[in-house]
């Protein structure tokens, strides 16, 4: 067997805490600018030194360096992962958002003092707008959830105000992210989840008989996580409109749309985007995101404060009169450093680059389907015609083979691929959800069919060799159930637990 | 333009064919008829161009390089280390994403569960998840945490009136849905909470929630006190503490609280006029209380070889496996954020957090009685980095000479708290300049004079 040509690598890195040595300093500090007695209340005086790591700066540089190399990201090679768009992150975001007016600005700062930064935002504002064909913006959401929850926060404010109370039901369809049922149960709505129909779509006729009076609105991701466009959008929104609630639009799959069709045209009421998915800002390991949320006219009184608007007298400025406002969902005004990214990113772009962007990505992903359709063990439920991403289902496999879509994932690991999302969405079983996004190549598309038919082919051979991958990682498959019956979730904690004999690693 | 983003941008039409397709609309032939438009929208532009006009943009900004500035009121301006910023720039972490697949990420795992260690030592206790999006909302989740503790017997938070506005505004918008009562509790005249309003007020509280330091920048010595009135009442104690005090301050863990949240980011991260940040959120070992815990926490396990390794753990908890009965709607988190921070005090180390303590407590200090000579310090109290100043003039023109002398003053107090008449918030960290001051303290006199 061919080699699969990849090996991540293996630093036996200790934990930081392990390689402290005493008396070593890693900064240094500005002395005090006058040595004034001064002490800190007797009741509240430290005692005892915290115990953190004493480490040289080199050290630490090593340290994290290595760590580093013991990770992967869209810049190590292809990661599909459904629904997070992990597009290339374009080097000169990052070079923008180094510029000192972004770093070395206060929040409260006088306006006339950061014209600069409130006009980042407020061009933002006008690109976000017109790509998605809503009225008015807020930038403050920290991420997508957050921006949920903001969007959700506003239904609740708008039915409330025109004395609706009743409606305290969010309709969800079965599909959804997992983020869109917590955002409206936070927001104190009662959950109503709509299934799926045999094309993998909303259901309209269940969705006719869930609405009603006490319907507050429709969550909806368009296309949605199969990766499969609600053809009968025009038709669901209508149903909803006329069953008095709002629509709303999870952006999570914008990259599938991008200059072909707009939220706002499609009758949806409420958007939220992810500049860390559809504007190339990077993931960051995990965040930080950035989840703008837009509306149409009738919200705009609804929107966090403040808004950033623009005055001939005053230029840009933060606008505190939103009379009806929800009030905030994040400290300050959002995640500017990643604002400055989307805009740079929206900048280099353009009209025309916008649309072919999202033209490769359906490409890619209606590529990849073709290619892997067919192949043995993966299944390609629903309709072929997919928009950004594609599920396939290892049910078959699993079936006649007992290997899993986990196994799946942990053995494209090996060959220095990235795994698709795994088990989502709920309603396709042992789901594998492929989003390649327009950065990679045909090669590398290509690369990933070959590969996951590999797979294929040692799961009906020799199953073993997938049911024991990874082994090109760093270290082999994670035992992640033992993670969660024993929870080891601090330095302290180990050592304790090491000193009882309660863990023997 | 986006060719150069877009590898198979001149395949297009080769792809096409080779999945038996004719143009690219028929990859959107399920699109309905009417609803495509074009954007009114400029065409892209070359690097150049964009690198120039953002640098204009964001040349017009003044920063804290500069303009002296006096501004805190919970956001400060820190040194942040060079190579923290290179590191957190290292694209294997920077272009990763959430850790789903534990064994090809083991570098952002390990690095984040050092970064619950440590402020697991700093805050002393136990349990840290991996951050929240900021400490307002660190906040919020921590008001909704304890109240589903008491599954809905006990609604009511209980927060000092001395808070920052925008904080409290999240807590209000946040827990609004889960129907809680937000009650506040008036400062006394040392500018710390009263403790005796508190006691009415804490019956029947799920939470009490207390700062270290206080909004006005004062270290309470007395914030255990608030702890106990909180657990007579049976309820809750959450403490919000700016980290960086707590190389001086005692850990909060060891104060009394049951929770802690607070703000990460002032460690390792720039201020960014507000964001990106992280918020702290740390609790006690207390099994029914990590099950509500909201957000993600990364475990150490081992692997197949039987090696110590990291993994996102107790998923059970959050919203792509519960769904509407997730503790939080929180998916994506600030753990770039949370990293640079943990790189920046495993730098700094022991000795370095309590120094830097130190000195910001004597900066403050020395600054205090540098303009307490010119302007009224209305409360009598040791502060760090934030001191409340009084003014005998609209504070407004305060302001306006100070920006004439190329200075930015304070946070106006005046409008979220009015019966402080004219005062301003003036802040001081480890980066504030004895020149800076001395500029300050003259503009301040002749302010000062002309009243």
């Amino acid at each position: 067997m061919k080699e699969e040509g990849f090996r991540q690598a293996f630093w036996d890195e200790p934990l930081i805490f392990e390689l402290s040595r005493k008396g070593r300093v890693g900064y240094t500090l500005p002395k005090p600018m006058s040595d004034v007695e001064v002490s800190v209340p007797e009741g509240i005086r430290r005692r005892s030194e915290p115990e953190l790591p004493e480490l040289s700066e080199p050290e630490v540089v090593r340290h994290y360096t290595r760590l580093s190399q013991m990770n992967y990201g869209v810049d190590s090679g292809i990661y599909p992962l459904g629904s997070c768009t992990m597009k290339y992150n374009p080097k000169i975001n990052e070079e923008i958002a180094s510029h000192p007016g972004v770093a070395f600005v206060h929040p409260y700062q006088d306006e006339r003092t950061v014209q600069g930064a409130l006009k980042v935002m407020w061009e933002l504002e006008q690109w976000l707008k017109e790509i998605t064909g809503m009225d008015r913006f807020t930038l403050q959401p920290a991420a997508g959830a957050n921006g949920e929850f903001t969007g959700v926060s506003i239904i609740r404010a708008y039915h409330e105000d025109r004395g609706e109370t009743q409606r305290d039901e969010i309709l969800v369809p079965d599909s959804a992210h997992g983020t869109n049922p917590a955002s409206a149960a936070m927001a104190g709505f009662r959950v109503v989840e709509i299934p799926s129909n045999e094309n993998g779509t909303v259901d309209i006729e269940a969705l006719k008989a869930a609405v009603g009076e006490r319907t507050a609105g429709l969550m909806l991701t368009n296309p949605n996580t199969l990766g499969i466009f609600e053809e009968d959008i025009l038709e669901i929104a209508e149903v909803v409109h006329e069953a008095g609630g709002l629509l709303y639009y999870d952006g999570a799959n914008l990259n599938a749309l991008l200059g072909r069709v707009r939220p706002g045209d499609m009758g949806f009421d409420i958007v939220h985007l992810n500049l860390h998915k559809t504007f190339s800002t990077p993931h960051g390991g995990g965040g930080p995101g950035s989840g703008p949320v837009g509306v149409k006219d009738f919200l705009k009184d609804y929107l966090p404060v403040p808004l950033v608007s623009y005055s001939e007298e005053r230029g840009y400025y933060l606008d505190y009169d939103v009379p009806k406002s929800i009030g905030k969902v994040k400290e300050l005004y959002g995640n500017f450093a990643v604002l400055v990214k989307a805009l740079t990113y929206l900048k280099m772009l353009g009209k025309d680059g916008l649309r072919m962007t999202s033209d490769v990505a359906v490409l890619n992903a209606n590529y990849l389907t073709r290619k892997l359709k067919g192949t043995r063990g993966y299944e390609l439920p629903y309709k072929e015609l997919r928009k950004h991403e594609t599920v396939f289902s290892a049910e078959p496999m699993k079936r006649e083979t007992g290997v899993t879509a986990m196994d799946v994932a942990k053995r494209l690991l090996d060959f220095g691929m990235h795994a698709p999302t795994v088990y989502f969405p709920l309603i396709v079983h042992e789901a594998l959800m492929i989003e390649p996004t327009e950065s990679v190549s045909r090669e590398d598309l290509d690369a990933y069919v070959e590969a996951l038919k590999r797979i294929s082919e040692e799961a009906y051979g020799n199953p073993d060799t997938v049911k024991s991958a990874p082994r090109n990682t760093a270290v082999g498959r994670v035992d992640d159930v033992l993670a969660a019956k024993k929870p080891v979730l601090s330095w302290r904690m180990y050592v304790e637990m090491k000193e009882k004999g309660e863990v023997d690693y | 333009m986006a060719r150069h983003y877009i590898p198979n941008h001149p395949h297009i039409e080769e792809m096409l064919k080779d999945i038996e397709l004719s143009s690219i609309d028929d990859l959107f032939s399920d699109v309905p008829e009417g609803v495509t438009s074009e954007l009114n929208l400029p065409d892209g532009m070359s690097e150049f161009e964009v690198f120039m006009d953002m640098n204009r943009t964001l040349s017009t900004n003044r920063t804290a390089l500069d303009m002296p500035s006096f501004l805190g009121a919970g956001t400060y301006f820190h040194h942040v280390p060079a190579h923290v910023k290179h590191l957190i720039e290292r694209s294997e972490f920077l272009t990763s994403y959430t850790p789903y697949q534990p064994e090809i990420s083991q570098g952002i795992l390990q690095a984040l569960f050092e970064y619950q260690s440590m402020m697991a030592e700093l805050v002393g206790l136990p349990i840290v998840n991996s951050s929240m999006y900021d400490w307002g909302t660190a906040l919020a989740e921590a008001a909704l945490m304890v109240a589903r503790l008491f599954r809905g017997r006990r609604k009511k938070i209980v927060v000092p009136r001395h808070m920052n506005p925008d904080r409290r505004r999240v807590l209000e918008t946040y827990t609004r849905g889960a129907g809680l009562e937000i009650v506040e509790v008036p400062w006394s005249g040392d500018g710390t909470m009263d403790v005796e309003k508190l006691k009415e007020a804490a019956e029947g509280a799920a939470g009490v929630y207390a700062e270290v330091p206080n909004f006005f920048g004062i270290l309470n010595g007395s914030i255990r006190d608030i702890g106990e009135v909180a657990h007579d009442a049976g309820a809750y104690f959450i403490v919000g503490v700016d980290p960086t005090v707590l190389g001086i301050v005692e850990a909060p863990g060891n104060l009394g609280a049951d929770v802690v949240v607070g703000e990460a980011s002032y460690f390792g991260n720039p201020m960014n006029f507000g964001g990106p940040r992280a918020g702290i959120f740390a609790i006690k070992d207390d099994r029914k209380m990590l099950r509500q815990m909201p957000g993600r926490i990364i475990g150490m396990t081992k692997d197949s070889e039987g090696r110590r390794t990291f993994v996102m753990t107790l998923q059970t908890r959050e919203q792509h496996i519960r769904r509407a009965k997730a503790t939080s709607n929180i998916c994506s988190n600030e753990a770039l954020v949370a990293i640079a921070a943990a790189i920046h005090v495993a730098s700094l180390g022991p000795r370095g957090i309590r120094e830097l303590g130190e000195v910001i407590l004597k900066n403050t200090e020395y600054f205090k009685r540098r303009v307490g000579d010119v302007v009224e310090v209305p409360f009598r109290a040791v502060n760090f980095k934030d001191v409340p100043l009084r003014f005998g003039v609209p504070y407004a023109e305060v302001h306006e000479r100070l920006l004439n002398r190329g200075m930015h003053g304070g946070y106006y107090l005046g409008h979220a708290f009015p019966e402080l008449g004219e005062t301003a918030m003036f802040a001081v960290t480890e980066t504030t300049r004895r020149e800076w001051v001395d500029k300050l303290v003259e503009a301040l006199r002749e302010v000062a004079l002309r009243d």
